[in-house]
């Protein structure tokens, strides 16, 4: 059990990385990847969000869509469990953890219709996961979201300083390097 | 039937959704590793996104503005069901292929900027054609880059062998990282268009560079400043409030 949990880990975070393999997420990935400390408060709330939604929408399609026999209606059920429960956490941290809202609050709208979120959520029902293997998954995704966020952000930082030819200027030059950040992934294709 | 053909040519070529305006860039990326996949994504597109206009332009009348977000995505989340459900029965090789993807044309932004853009204000007709234009020019970007990828990745174009024996095909272009060079070309070509259009001083803001933070919140495109209407001082009303569902 705990080597099958510990190879999903590594193949969602790395080998199948979200943005870098999958395209999801790619907004937030091109959108908020000008500077490191945002992309880092972005991938800690993707992973929180994620990680969450994973666990509610396990739990949703397990006890109720699959003994009511309603599995056809799993995408519209997790879009509008998704977005409330965005909505409920966002409305949590406020209340309680005004610190923590502080930190991750302006990412939390931006992530609800994140394709990424949906898109572990239904990931995890077509691969037949139980609700922990689908939590750990979601993890897993996130981090490799985070991972891939704060290299990019990393490498844009630098790259404001360079000489870039007119027509590649702002996203095309991004988009370059993400295609070669792909590349690099495509390496840890052999570590599993 | 003017404004029919209008929406079309709308569509297809001046507010093309790829390649003017730049939406919906996930799906772009990962289904057009050929160019049979990338027709098929398109046209699946079509249909929700016609189907959806359709119905939402029939019930803009009783939709309360302040929910008509989340009813737009119940609207289009049916229909992506209901589309999704034919394909696993009718076009089985397709479904394998798209595979999640078909699932996640719900937060393909294309399609709740129009819904928000245009059928909410517009009659019935005028909405479908809209649907149907979109769509088609949705289809007509995919395709090509589908084509072009498939054609330096694999030497063929739908699946025919057209290039000559000694031709090497160059697998990146059909991988993950070939689908971030095209668009990377693709927009610098976007960027070259427009650079040269404000030089010769037309206006060029229709041209956009996609979606900003989150799938669904696309730029000015339609759904604009939709999360954020109390601090943005949002034109289009500041009704959504924070206490409601952003979709």
């Amino acid at each position: 059990m705990v080597k099958e949990l510990l190879v999903i880990l590594i193949a969602s975070s790395l080998v199948n990385n979200v943005v870098l393999s999958q395209f999801l997420g790619l907004c937030p990935f091109l959108g908020v990847s000008k500077k490191t400390d945002t992309a880092t408060g972005m991938g800690v709330a993707v992973i929180f969000v994620i990680t969450l939604a994973s666990a509610v929408t396990g739990a949703i399609y397990q006890y109720i869509l699959e003994p009511l026999d309603l599995k056809y209606l799993q995408t519209i059920v997790f879009i509008l469990v998704i977005a409330a429960l965005v909505q409920f956490v966002e409305m949590f941290l406020k209340k309680f953890m005004p610190a923590l809202y502080q930190s991750l609050g302006v990412y939390l709208p931006l992530i609800t219709t994140n394709c990424a979120v949906l898109g572990v959520a239904l990931t995890n029902v077509q691969k037949e996961y139980g609700i922990l293997t689908g939590i750990v998954n979601g993890f897993a995704t996130a981090a490799g979201f985070t991972v891939s966020i704060v290299i990019l952000a990393g490498i844009r930082e630098k790259l404001k300083y360079n000489d870039i030819p007119e027509s590649f200027q702002g996203m095309p030059i991004v988009l370059v390097t993400a295609g070669l950040m792909a590349i690099a992934f495509c390496g840890f294709s052999g570590l599993l | 039937m003017n404004s029919a053909k209008e929406r079309l040519v709308n569509g297809i070529v001046k507010e093309n959704p790829t390649f003017v305006l730049m939406l919906g860039m996930c799906p772009t990326l990962a289904v057009t590793t050929s160019a049979v996949n990338g027709l098929g994504m398109g046209l699946t597109t079509m249909v929700v996104l016609a189907l959806s206009n359709v119905f939402i332009s029939l019930l803009r009348n009783i939709i309360p503005d302040k929910v008509r977000i989340p009813a737009f995505i119940v609207i289009i989340a049916s229909f992506v069901t209901v589309v999704e459900l034919l394909l696993q029965g009718y076009i089985p090789f397709l479904y394998d292929a798209l595979g999640i993807y078909i699932p996640l044309i719900v937060v393909n932004c294309i399609i709740l900027g129009r819904a928000e853009a245009y059928a909410y204000k517009n009659p019935v007709l005028p909405s479908l054609f809209d649907g149907i234009g979109m769509g088609l020019g949705f289809s007509v970007a995919l395709t090509c880059i589908g084509a072009v990828r498939e054609l330096l990745g694999a030497g063929e174009i739908f699946g025919i062998h057209v290039m000559p024996d000694s031709f090497v095909p160059v697998s990146i272009f059909i991988m993950a990282p070939g689908a971030f060079f095209v668009l990377a070309l693709l927009t610098a070509i976007q960027n070259k268009v427009k650079i040269n259009g404000e030089k010769k001083g037309k206006d060029m803001s229709r041209i956009q560079s996609g979606c900003g933070n989150d799938c669904m919140n696309c730029a000015d495109a339609g759904c604009a400043h939709r999360l954020y209407d109390e601090k943005a001082g949002g034109t289009n009303g500041g009704q959504i409030k924070e206490g409601e569902k952003n979709g």
